[in-house]
């Protein structure tokens, strides 16, 4: 028994780590001064198909990723840690995507891919927090989902039971397959790079960092080092439903924000000084 | 036709407090808008909802009531309301960001091609211009919401597409009671109209779901550790400070994933949003998404090694100094000095 499992990744700025130059003086984000990395839940996602395909040999890990070109980058972690292959949906047709939008398209690519079993995800993405992605893309499919994942607990042929960690506790849940999985970071986290594999997929590329490194001739023994690169013509698809266009909600502004600064009262850790506040703030009735 | 609806979160056949929230904000908007007020309850024995949710000033309460409906599961929820959002073409619709929320809305949204905006911090109604359409469009609801880490708000809007869908975390909006005597109608749902027999293909086998013990959202005092706590170990005297002074502890996000404190107690955009007498900040450098959750606070104590943490400019008294140093002391100096 073995399965086709598509993997959904993103790459995202490092939202975590933003430091004071993160912002323009025009109040917009400094995308440029934040690391890109691998959505962190996206990675506990690649950990659970990879433990699928460590039960189950014979199983197809793929990696799916919709962004620009240097994404291609966190497909290549993914191989190193052990995915199959790697998909990059990229072109200007994509921008202005909203999570819709988004989803649209990453149906289109995984309808191209061929006869898949779990579609599965992290449940949000650092940079906008919105776990819409998933769901939607469960919708586009057909497929149920089970989303708030911990642990996929077993999987056989036509079967899936799952943990999933909600607010308040834990269920279990027990669903058909196909369908859409996405998981939660207090899932177990992905397994390190394979040195092996890390000496194999260095230099997979996607056609166009092959064109641009003048690399673009690959001969059949190392076709393991393509990372598919499609654009909106190599998926079939609506255009009206894509990018901008397929985004039924539009920005109207944007403010940065600011807090107005109040009047405060300075103090150090000195004892009189504490003691002078705690007194103050049973004065007043604070505390007390 | 046109109307303001929320999706009742219920457990054990209670309307969950986010919900109740989201029927206050719902209010006032509808009465801006002219519109009705609609909730909409899917779950079993739901025979008690409305004397829930009328006070809250609910005009036409929808029940689908099934026994297949209770506990939640995607795809029956979603077919009701994909269902009956089709036959009444609300405007907006509203629902808790919660783990509930956040499986059923972007599934809805996306069956009906409709806009969705998750965790809104605010909600309005005004209008928006289409540079490219030539026209103005009167009467939108402004989705604002923190994007991109949270150092810029956004005002997002569905011009074209109905319902206005947003998700709300539960302590953002205020609830109130509009008035107890309020009276709106029910309308029973023939269930098997609304779902198939295919929705039901995922089956609970398991279960178990706590009364949250903490109610950090009511405390007065709330005493918060960040990542400048250091440890776990560190997070006791916080507990401790909570304990002498009558409050409750709270985190910052850093706090939460470094494993100091249990997720249930992050305050901010992602996690509650309080709003008690006294906020103190310990090690927390006061991120926007931190702020977004405390900033209305009434009184607010920053204890930060840093001078320049940004949390400070919103700080009453502003304690430079080490945590570990000055906790204690006000530990000390509130024991000595209350009686
Ligand atoms: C989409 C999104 C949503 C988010 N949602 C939330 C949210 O809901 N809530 C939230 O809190 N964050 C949230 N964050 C994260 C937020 O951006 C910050 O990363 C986080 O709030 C920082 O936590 P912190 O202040 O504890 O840590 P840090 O920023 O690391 O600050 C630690 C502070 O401790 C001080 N310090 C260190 N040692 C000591 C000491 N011994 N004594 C005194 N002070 C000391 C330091 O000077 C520093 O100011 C979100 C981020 C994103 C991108």
């Amino acid at each position: 028994m073995s399965f086709n499992i598509v993997v959904l990744a993103k790459q995202v700025p490092d939202t975590h780590n933003v430091g004071k130059d993160a912002m323009k003086a025009d109040g917009t984000v400094n995308r440029a001064a934040l690391p890109a990395i691998f959505n962190p839940e996206d990675l506990n996602a690649l950990e659970q198909a990879l433990r699928i395909k460590d039960k189950f040999p014979g199983t197809t890990v793929s990696l799916l990723s919709m962004g620009p070109v240097r994404a291609a980058k966190i497909l290549r972690e993914g191989l190193y840690r052990g995915a199959d292959k790697g998909y990059l949906l990229s072109g200007r047709e994509f921008a202005g995507s909203d999570s819709l939008a988004t989803s649209y398209a990453l149906s289109c690519a995984i309808k191209k891919m061929g006869k898949v079993d779990m579609i599965i995800c992290g449940r949000q993405a650092i940079d906008g927090d919105t776990a819409q992605t998933g769901p939607q893309v469960a919708e586009k499919m057909g497929f149920p989902q089970i989303t708030y994942t911990e642990e996929i607990l077993d999987v056989t042929k036509k079967a899936i039971t799952v943990k999933r960690r909600v607010e308040r506790g834990v269920e279990v849940l027990k669903g058909k397959l196909p369908i859409v999985i996405t998981v939660n970071g207090t899932a177990a986290p992905c397994r390190p790079r394979n040195a092996k594999r890390l000496m194999k997929y260095k230099y997979a590329k996607t056609a166009t960092e092959r064109q641009t490194s003048g690399t673009d001739y690959i001969d059949e023994d190392h076709s393991y080092l393509i990372l598919n690169e499609w654009g909106a013509n190599d998926i079939d698809h609506d255009p009206k439903w894509l990018g901008l266009g397929g985004s039924p909600t539009k920005v109207k502004s944007i403010q940065s924000v600011v807090f107005t600064a109040k009047e405060s009262k300075k103090i150090t850790a000195d004892d009189v000084e504490i003691e002078e506040m705690m007194k103050e703030l049973i004065a007043n009735h604070t505390i007390g | 036709m046109n109307n303001l609806i929320v999706y009742l979160e219920i457990e054990d056949g209670i309307v969950g407090d986010v919900s109740l929230e989201l029927l206050t904000k719902g209010r006032s908007l509808a009465d801006e808008l002219k519109c009705k007020l609609e909730a909409v309850a899917i779950g079993y024995q739901l025979d008690k909802i409305g004397d829930q949710v009328f006070p809250y000033g609910v005009d036409t309460l929808y029940l689908a009531d099934d026994k297949r409906l209770s506990p939640y599961t995607t795809l029956p929820h979603t077919s009701v309301l994909v269902n009956l959002f089709k036959e009444t073409e609300p405007q907006i619709a509203f629902m808790g960001a919660t783990s509930v929320g956040r499986d059923l809305g972007p599934r809805v949204s996306s069956a009906l091609f409709s806009g969705l905006t998750a965790d809104c911090t605010s909600l309005e109604i005004g209008s928006y211009e289409d540079k490219k359409a030539g026209k103005t469009i009167d009467n939108l609801l402004y989705q604002i919401r923190p994007a991109f880490g949270g150092n810029i708000v956004a005002t997002i809007v569905n011009p074209e597409c109905r319902p206005q869908m947003a998700t709300v975390r539960e302590g953002v909006m205020k609830k109130e009671i509009l008035d107890p005597n309020y009276k709106g109608t029910v309308k029973k749902l023939d269930v098997s109209k609304y779902v198939s027999d295919e929705d039901f293909v995922i089956e609970v086998i398991e279960r178990h779901m706590e009364k949250s013990k903490l109610n950090i959202k009511g405390s007065p005092i709330i005493v918060a550790g960040g990542y400048g706590m250091g440890s776990a170990e560190n997070f006791k005297m916080l507990y401790d400070l909570a304990n002498t002074l009558g409050g409750e502890v709270g985190a910052s996000r850093a706090a939460v994933d470094a494993g100091f404190v249990e997720h249930e107690r992050q305050i901010g955009q992602t996690g509650v949003t309080v709003r008690p007498k006294l906020y103190i900040a310990c090690g927390i450098s006061g991120q926007i998404q931190h702020i977004a959750g405390m900033q209305d606070s009434s009184m607010i104590i920053a204890i930060n090694n840093d001078p320049n943490a940004p949390i400070n400019a919103i700080a009453d008294y502003v304690i430079t100094g080490n945590v570990e140093e000055v906790v204690p002391k006000m530990i000390k100096y509130y024991k000595k000095n209350s009686k």
